[in-house]
């Protein structure tokens, strides 16, 4: 390392929290930064930043906070999902709004709060989240312990089935200049829970804001997620996401991932199968234009018997884009019986769009199923021409084939009405040539 | 209608239509016929517009515009089409939304209002009885995971459905039994109407004793070596490909 310290970094230490009067957090978020200001950013060297570089994202820096962020005007229509009308928390530039949010009259055995709050009024139940260090943590999860100061807390309790859906929306909003915010969110079903959750990011104009998530769930024994994560940040923006999904015995979890905005979106997706017959389904889609980077980072873990994971993601690039998508599934020693399906296809819109996939599988067990394929190709001229000989202008050919190609791996997103909005936010975000 | 004259054509450079000239009247039905590797296929993709085929030579003029500038979908909105040989599968696209489509999207380059999704279920539901499709099929992506018949009478519906006013049937027949071949054939027919011409490209003659055409050409090597009334196609059963050949010397007909 230089002796100069990178800008980003310099803006991150500038950023370190006031004591909170915890004091296992704040040991924990000082120890934390203390980590990250040395090790600094990760770099192409380490496979999970392989095809990522941020070269360009260490010469920048950001505001510690947004200090208007609890005041910003922010328009119903660009929080609503179709469909979706259960509880919801609403986060502007990283700070929880009550005002935007619908936490009253939660149905029973549902508990959501802003971590904010959580820690105001009840922090020990945290402590044990908020105060380790993974082993297998890099540097954007060290420096959301040490700067994170909300998010979601969510919990829901043995044997409840909460009906509507829990909408989590991330809104990023034009401040003065850029700003960085970190958000934590623990989310833990207990057993035989089902809970059904949209991550939704979007913005309410256009900004070039830093976004650092880092989730963690955990389901118990029997307990059911639909989780459907919705970005459609502003391309200027950049966000960095760490979600660590850990399984008891037959629990079950159905993810579905849309993934259209961002200068640079990152998405990792660590899924641990631990209990015995724990299953996930990941279906997932990006599609990028201009000069967008969108790398998504599945690792998923089969550690009990009998476990299942079936994964299936589509990337489409236009323009000068590149999109990355490493799956990486391990079945361990132990994990016999094991059932591990990916598939990867990725479609080329232009000469200059660059898409790499790295399917990985290490398999440590016996009696495993296992399966991987991943390709980059160009989209069918046959299909195209049989469209155009039908009357389809070659633009919405394009597009028709274009969506149907994504179109898998949407196609099991509940409510209908917010699969049909993930579809239009698709259709609206595809490359369009200049309509003549 | 439609005036091909001394059309050469090369596909990924070679030579395969070699001065073929053909004129077409509104009402008529033309059976292109000849043994494989003729040109038969090449003819009906260089009308419908597919890349890949360069006009070397000649012209086609399509209602007196010159229809080789025209782009595939123009050429569809002016009523041309072209029923594929190999149809082809697009997962993802649902059938009748695909349709829906294209039949807008012509109606729109030609001028007409857009039908709205009610308005095209009763188009739909009134060509249904022309060229009969399962609703499951109907609802389906494209051709995806249909036998061979499905594809052929899908691509019928179609052509009922968007009613060209110059269809090319290529090589329809093939891998029909003759049950599906009679209902390809009967479609065919209740589309016959004094407006539109057919352009029937087969290798057998037993599509034409169900599509009863009006002329009937011989391709071969490029060129239409013999042409005569339904007649013909009897001939050619009779005799094959080969009788042709000796009656016309290749030099005879340059």
């Amino acid at each position: 390392m230089s002796a100069a310290v990178a800008p980003f970094v310099e803006s991150m230490r500038a950023a370190a929290l006031p004591a909170s009067g915890i004091g296992w957090l704040d040991a924990a978020r000082s120890e934390a930064m203390q980590a990250f200001t040395v090790a600094g950013l990760p770099d192409t060297r380490n496979e999970l930043w392989k095809y990522t570089a941020l070269r360009a994202l260490e010469r920048r820096s950001y505001a510690a906070r947004d200090e208007n962020a609890s005041a910003r005007a922010i328009d119903e229509s660009l929080i609503a999902l179709p469909g979706v009308a259960g509880p919801r928390l609403v986060f502007v530039n990283g700070v929880f709004r009550a005002d935007l949010s619908r936490l009253e009259d939660l149905p029973e055995g549902l508990s959501l709060k802003p971590l904010s709050r959580a820690l105001r009024e009840q922090p020990e139940p945290l402590r044990f989240a908020l105060s380790r260090q993974d082993r297998d943590s890099d540097a954007f999860a060290g420096l959301n312990l040490a700067l994170a100061t909300d998010g979601v807390v969510l919990h829901v309790a043995d044997g409840a089935n909460i009906e509507a859906p829990v909408h989590v929306a991330h809104l990023g909003a034009p401040a003065g200049g850029d700003v960085a915010w970190h958000t934590r969110n623990l989310v833990e079903l207990g057993a035989g829970a089902r809970l059904r959750l949209i991550e939704h990011h979007a913005a309410a104009g256009e900004h070039a804001h830093f976004a650092n998530l880092a989730s963690e769930v955990i389901l118990h024994e029997r307990a059911h997620l639909d989780l459907v994560v919705v970005q459609e940040s502003p391309d200027g923006a950049t966000l960095l996401r760490r979600s660590e999904l850990r399984l008891h015995e037959d629990a079950h979890v159905a993810l579905h991932a849309l993934e259209l905005g961002g200068a640079l979106a990152r998405h990792e997706v660590r899924v641990a199968l631990d209990g015995d017959r724990a299953r996930v389904n990941t279906r997932g889609a990006f599609a990028l234009r201009g000069r967008q980077h969108a790398d998504t980072e599945l690792l998923i873990e089969h550690r009990g018997r009998d476990t299942a994971s079936d994964s299936l993601w589509r990337g489409v690039a236009d323009g000068r884009a590149r999109g990355v998508f490493h799956g990486a599934i391990t079945v361990h020693p132990g994990a016999d019986g094991a059932d591990a399906q990916l598939s990867n296809k990725n479609l080329l819109l232009s000469p200059d769009a660059e898409i790499d996939t790295r399917p990985a599988l290490e398999i440590y067990a016996d009696e495993v199923k296992a399966a991987h394929g991943a390709t980059v190709g160009q989209l069918d001229e046959r299909a195209l021409f049989y469209l155009r000989s039908r009357g389809v202008p070659a633009e919405q050919a394009r597009m028709l084939l274009v969506r149907a190609f994504c179109s898998v791996a949407l196609s099991g997103v509940e409510p209908q009405a917010l699969r049909e909005q993930c579809d239009a936010l698709l259709l609206a975000h595809l490359p369009r040539e200049a309509e003549t | 209608m439609l005036k091909i004259e001394n059309l050469h054509v090369r596909v990924a450079g070679r030579e395969i239509l070699k001065g073929l000239s053909l004129e077409v009247k509104p009402g008529e039905v033309h059976a292109i016929m000849g043994p494989n590797g003729a040109g038969k296929s090449t003819l009906g993709n260089v009308l419908a517009g597919r890349a890949g085929y360069e006009v070397t030579q000649g012209s086609v003029t399509y209602e007196g515009t010159d229809l080789l500038q025209l782009e595939p979908e123009a050429r569809a909105a002016a009523g041309v089409f072209l029923a594929f040989q190999y149809p082809v599968e697009i997962p993802g696209v649902n059938n009748t939304y695909f349709l829906r489509a294209a039949l807008n999207a012509q109606r729109k380059a030609r001028g007409e209002p857009e039908l709205d999704s009610r308005e095209f279920l009763g188009v739909v539901r009134e060509k249904l009885k022309i060229m009969q499709l399962s609703p499951e099929l109907l609802n389906r992506a494209v051709n995806e995971g249909f036998s061979g018949g499905e594809k052929k009478r899908n691509e019928i519906f179609q052509m009922a459905v968007l009613e060209p006013r110059l269809a090319i049937l290529d090589e329809t027949d093939s891998g029909l039994d003759i049950d599906a071949l009679k209902q390809v054939a009967e479609g065919v027919n209740a589309l016959r109407d004094p407006k539109r011409a057919f352009l029937v490209i087969t290798h057998y003659q037993r599509l034409l004793d169900y599509i009863v055409p009006d002329f009937v050409h011989v391709l071969a090597d490029g060129r239409i070596v013999e042409s005569g009334g339904a007649e013909l196609a009897q001939e050619l059963e009779a005799h094959g490909y080969a009788w042709v050949r000796e009656r016309k010397p290749a030099g005879a007909v340059a």
